[in-house]
């Protein structure tokens, strides 16, 4: 999961705050691990010096934590290359796909593409291993199925996703 | 969009039951000797486009070519004979005719072309033994299980040795192991007679059978192919 | 929760919601509550489902009610019969006295009697005169006071008839002023043509004294062909009811099998099931018994304007006894009840599904040939020897003979379909689907064929047996009335007055020739010690020379010549000249007569007759005497014995020599072969049958077209498939023509090698030439083809609906 592209999504909504990123983070992708400021900052920094997010302004007071960061025209496209590509299939994607499904509704990008997209890169996987399992032994053949079985998995998650954009929509814009 | 070579080409198919649109400006293409599953979920219209791309139902609009033909503009009878000649089917289930022996009905699309009897059961025996079910010819499909079922269905859909198989989830009734092995007799057959398959499904582990995939959603058609090439 | 008192076991119907609560809560395990409470639960919720079931229920209920009506409506008309025909005799009965073993002596109370039919254009009339000798003469039924002299009563049909322009000739043969009309008592029909009048000249030797009405011999037997007739029609009638009746409890069984086996998911147990399935059965055959009951209510209002074998009967006639009403509206249903059950001996409903137990078994030969052999084997010993004769034994015996031999029929359907079908294999695809579909189940297209079988076979038996017996019937009048010609006789006077008559006669319009002589019979004379009847009776003519010529060739001929003839046949002992006979011989065992001897003239001379024989229209004579050489009022009843040849291509020429007999004797009677009595009513029972036979066809094909459109609902995606694949609609079109004309080709094959068999076996019983009747036979044939065609167009429809794609949907 990429921390810089889910913190340059949220800045799309609008500039925010150092602390007020961390909140946004943890409230929609944290679940059991919150973001420590130290990985806002240092991630805001890296962003800064290539020119995704620049600083909209500065509270009066020093101190990093007052810094609001706005993002880019090339951090809007960074980002959308982001959600475009697809993620390289592999276990336990979920939450990246998860962040991006929901930072796709959040910056009212079409989801359903993403998954569209996700779904040609599993089955370029999972077509490969289908073709091992024709030519291979047993053990090739068993070792295939198992993989297939967990892209599969992957992708009837991400069809179960897609029927319910348009609930998941209303909850993350609400 | 009419790729160089295609055997079926579908443009702008619009069908629609009643108020609601089932194919909304559908476009579709396949080569010979393809496999292109065509996904999506549940009611988006993936059976409708492969009832239209048969020449099974009329659009309300848009153009199915085959070949030479433009199959929307042919007559229902000749559309019938085309699908007797040129086309082969697999649907879910309840496709066998209960009464024939599964020999003679892996021999009726052959005979419906008027081959002899003695020789459509001949070639059908052929297609039996290349589909490892020959050891049930002679009995009737109330006999048999649901994987050699599916395998007389498939050695039927074949027989006619017909240039495009429209297969609409031929695996949804079977338990993996005889799903994969009848996809696996289905697309080695067909890439042999280099005849294109067109396999309707849900399930992403029977599309890995293909060779591309396209998505229908809301009736429209997305070709993934077509951004990635 | 309290725990609550078991009330399992307890049967009692109480409220429905309180028992439902009770059985939910006792002891699942507890033994099944059995009882006529819940039998009623069962049956009611059977009934409420074929009430409900919809538009295709419904259509199913009203065959099966259909069915059950017909049924019920032929089975009330057979249960009315005996009642009828007793009615019938009773009241001919009743109103007849056929003569008294010791005629009453003259008194106040008596009267002199006559019968004086007559035929009017081929209708026959009743007509009797009475005289009575005093002031209290008995009166029959259906009169208040017998008619004064010159007048007559009349029946109302008569009346009508006499009233009208065509009856202006029969007003003239009936010289009687109309005094009024015979009560409904008095008339065996409502259309019945009968008068009673009385004559002032009436007397002895014509008609005969009676003391009171209500005196008959036994009723005449019914012919013997028209009681093979009633009884092969019942059986041919009822047969195929009672198939059609077996075949409409099963309309619609998938679908009521689904929905037990939904009943049995809900915990209820195989024989709730059964209960259920025979509440619908019974729903169906309760309407159809309401509607048999009002079928033949219907029915018997048409009675009067029926007149079968001279039979017309009244509406109140057509009675069922009651036993027998009971019987049927017991029965009735309760077959189709036990049909039902029988249905389902071989399934066993369960909570998924069906489970049929039995593997398809393999039709047994031996019943089914034997049911139809045993038939022929009581029926076949009837044509042997005698004519048939209409005992109860025999009458029993051809009944249950030809019931079974038509039953056996259905028997035999299902194993000859399934016997034929099996041995067919290849040709084109459609033959090819429709045999393999009957070979793996022939059952429900068998079942409704089978009616048609019966139905057909029956039609085929009873036409041959009528055209036999009509064209018996129809040569013999053909070849007696070849010659127009009518015979009259009547009580002699004597010659003078005979051939006053035959000038009469010939002065007639229309009339060629009357000749005639009196007749008589003359015996040897009583001697002691020797029985009467020792010698059979000679054969006296008397007549003029001229009328002695046309039955004799004489040499020579005067007044008081007598003349014995030699080659009278059956003649014995010749009355040789000289000898003496008795002139007023006994010709009843009886008759109290004195002798009157005469002495055959030694001048008798031996002479041929043109036309000896005993045919019907030709006499044999032994003795020809010229009126003066015996005193006629000697004689023992001479007969005026007349013949008159008339033109045919004079209207009427028959009704007027009629009038002209009655007018020299009302008493004279006629023979003659002009009126073919069986012409009408068989053309009627013949139309009838056509009618039965076609209602009895449609209500098989409506059965046969139901179980073909559910057969291809079930296989909907299945039809779509092949739609799919390119299959012709006229292939599958004609796959379902050969399904159903399969099974009807054989059942049609069957039906008429059984209709053949019976007829012949029937026309046999007659001692009735056999001849087939290929006329009936192409149109019953026909009428098969077009039920196969009707089915087949009717299906075809559905069929193209269940092709479309829609079927492809998976649900």
């Amino acid at each position: 999961m990429s921390i810089g592209h889910t913190l340059l999504g949220l800045l799309e909504s609008g500039p925010r705050h150092g602390y007020d990123l961390k909140r946004a983070f943890d409230e929609h992708f944290g679940h059991d691990r919150p973001l420590h400021y130290g990985q806002v900052y240092s991630t805001m920094s890296r962003l800064l010096k290539n020119g995704l997010v620049e600083v909209d302004a500065v509270e009066a007071g020093a101190g990093p934590e007052r810094k609001r960061y706005a993002i880019t025209d090339a951090g809007v496209t960074d980002v959308a290359q982001w959600l475009a590509r697809a993620e390289k299939p592999e276990p336990y994607l979920q939450s990246t796909l998860y962040t991006k499904v929901v930072l796709a509704l959040m910056t009212r990008r079409d989801a359903a593409e993403l998954l569209d997209t996700q779904r040609t890169e599993h089955l370029r996987l999972m077509r490969g291993l289908t073709e091992r399992k024709r030519t291979g032994d047993l053990a090739d053949q068993l070792i295939c199925d198992h993989a297939l079985f967990h892209l599969e998995a992957d992708l009837r998650w991400l069809e179960l996703t897609a029927a319910r954009l348009d609930k998941l929509a209303e909850a993350v814009r609400a | 969009m009419t790729p160089e070579g295609s055997l079926l080409v579908a443009e702008g198919l619009h069908k629609a039951y009643g108020p609601t649109p089932a194919l909304d400006g559908a476009d579709f293409s396949i080569h010979p000797g393809e496999v292109v599953a065509v996904m999506g979920p549940s009611g988006s219209g993936k059976s409708t486009l492969l009832h239209c791309l048969a020449g099974i139902i009329a659009p309300d609009s848009g153009t199915v070519r085959y070949g030479p033909h433009t199959l929307t503009g042919l007559s229902d009878a000749r559309r019938s004979a085309l699908r007797r000649t040129d086309f082969g089917f697999v649907f879910q289930f309840g496709q066998l005719v209960p009464e024939l022996t599964a020999l003679e009905n892996v021999a009726l699309p052959l005979r419906l072309n008027g081959t002899k009897r003695k020789e459509a059961e001949r070639q059908a025996r052929e297609w039996l033994e290349r589909l490892e079910v020959d050891t049930v010819a002679q009995q009737r499909p109330g006999e048999l299980s649901g994987g050699q079922g599916q395998r007389i269905a498939v050695a039927r859909a074949l027989a006619t040795r017909p240039r495009v198989v429209f297969a609409d989830e031929p695996t949804g009734a079977l338990d993996s192991l005889n799903g994969e092995r009848v996809l696996t007799l289905l697309t080695d057959a067909a890439r042999d007679t280099h005849a294109a398959v067109v396999l309707v499904t849900h399930e992403a582990r029977v599309a890995a059978y293909s060779d591309r995939e396209i998505v229908v959603r809301d009736g429209k058609v997305k070709d993934m192919m077509a951004g990635l090439i | 929760m309290s725990p609550l008192p078991s009330r399992a076991g307890d049967g009692g119907g109480r409220g429905g919601g309180r028992d439902r609560d009770a059985a939910a809560r006792r002891d699942p395990l507890a033994a099944p509550r059995t009882g006529p409470a819940v039998w009623g639960r069962d049956l009611a919720m059977g009934i409420r489902f074929a009430a409900g079931g919809g538009r295709e229920g419904w259509i199913r209920t009203a065959l099966t009610a259909a069915g059950v009506a017909l049924g019920v409506a032929v089975l009330l008309l057979g249960a009315s019969v005996p009642s009828l025909m007793d009615a019938w005799h009773g009241r001919e009965k009743a109103r007849e006295n056929l003569g008294q073993v010791h005629q009453p002596r003259a008194a106040d109370t008596t009267l002199r009697y006559a019968s004086v039919d007559t035929t009017f254009r081929g209708t026959p009339i009743r007509g009797r005169l009475v005289r009575p000798d005093g002031a209290h003469p008995p009166v029959p039924p259906g009169v208040r006071h017998l008619p004064g002299a010159g007048r007559m009563l009349v029946s109302p049909a008569l009346k009508e008839l006499l009233d009208s322009p065509e009856g202006a000739l029969l007003r003239d043969r009936l010289p009687y002023r109309i005094a009024g009309t015979i009560g409904d008592a008095g008339l065996l029909g409502p259309r019945e043509l009968t008068y009673v009048a009385q004559s002032a000249t009436l007397a002895a030797p014509d008609g005969y004294r009676i003391d009171h009405f209500g005196k008959n011999w036994d009723p005449t037997p019914m012919q013997t062909p028209a009681v093979l007739l009633v009884i092969m029609t019942c059986v041919a009638l009822l047969t195929p009811v009672m198939v059609f009746i077996g075949t409409s409890v099963r309309f619609g069984y998938e679908r009521r099998e689904r929905r037990l086996a939904a009943l049995r998911l809900v915990g209820a147990d195989v024989g709730t099931t059964r209960r259920v399935a025979s509440g619908e059965a019974l729903f169906g055959s309760l309407l159809g018994l309401l509607g048999g009951a009002a079928l033949f209510v219907g029915g018997r209002l048409s009675a009067p304007l029926i007149t079968l074998w001279g039979i017309n009967v009244f509406p109140s006639d057509v009675t069922p006894g009651p036993l027998a009403a009971t019987l049927v509206g017991l029965l009735v249903p309760t077959a189709a009840v036990l049909v039902t059950l029988f249905a389902q001996r071989g399934i066993t409903v369960e909570p998924l599904g069906v489970v049929r137990n039995r593997p398809p078994v393999r039709r047994r030969l031996w019943w089914r040939v034997a049911l139809p052999a045993l038939g022929a084997l009581l029926l076949v010993p009837l044509t042997w020897g005698e004519k048939w004769t209409d005992t109860p034994l025999n009458t029993a015996r051809f009944a249950a003979g030809s019931l079974l031999l038509l039953i056996g029929v259905t028997a035999l359907l299902p194993w000859l379909v399934d016997a034929v079908v099996s041995r067919l294999h290849g040709g084109p695809v459609p033959w090819q689907l429709a045999v393999r579909r009957l070979q793996l189940n022939s059952g429900s297209a068998t079942r409704a064929v089978s009616g048609i079988t019966v139905a057909v076979a029956g039609a085929i038996a009873i036409h041959m047996l009528m055209t036999g017996m009509q064209a018996g019937y129809a040569a013999a009048y053909a070849e007696s009335g070849k010659i127009p010609r009518i015979g009259l006789w009547g009580n002699a006077r004597s010659w003078s007055g005979t051939e006053q008559a035959l000038g009469a006669l010939h002065a007639t319009p229309g009339v060629t020739a009357a000749r005639g002589t009196v007749d008589a019979l003359i015996g040897p004379l009583p001697a002691a010690g020797r029985p009467q009847d020792d010698l059979r009776p000679w054969t006296l003519a008397v007549g003029s020379c001229a009328e002695l010529r046309t039955l004799a060739r004489l040499p020579s001929c005067r007044d008081g010549d007598v003349f014995r003839t030699t080659n009278a046949p059956g003649t014995d002992v010749p009355v040789a000249p000289g000898r003496t006979v008795d002139l007023n011989t006994a010709i009843g065992p009886d008759d109290q007569v004195t002798p009157q001897p005469w002495t055959v003239p030694g001048t008798t001379r031996p002479v041929q007759l043109r036309d000896p024989g005993r045919e019907p229209g030709r006499f044999s004579y032994d003795l020809l005497a010229t009126p003066s050489s015996l005193d006629l009022g000697r004689l023992n009843s001479p007969t005026a014995e007349l013949q008159v040849d008339f033109d045919r291509a004079t209207p009427d020429a028959v009704e007027h020599i009629r009038n002209t007999a009655a007018r020299i004797d009302p008493m004279m009677n006629e023979y003659s072969a002009v009126d073919n009595p069986h012409d009408g009513p068989y053309t009627s029972v013949r139309n009838g049958l056509f009618i039965g036979a076609v209602i009895t066809l449609l209500l098989i094909g409506a059965g046969l077209i139901i179980s073909t459109v559910e057969q291809l609902h079930e296989r909907r995606r299945l039809l779509s498939t092949l739609d799919a694949y390119g299959t012709r609609r006229a292939t599958l079109g004609w796959s379902v023509l050969w399904q159903t004309a399969l099974p009807v080709v054989l059942g049609l094959a069957l039906a008429l090698a059984c209709g053949l068999s019976l007829g012949s076996l029937l026309l046999a019983m007659i001692d009735s030439a056999v001849t087939v009747d290929w006329p009936v036979v192409t149109a019953m044939t026909g009428i098969g083809g077009a039920v196969i065609l009707f089915v087949t167009a009717l299906s075809l429809p559905p069929l193209w609906r269940m092709m479309r794609p829609e079927g492809l949907r998976t649900e």
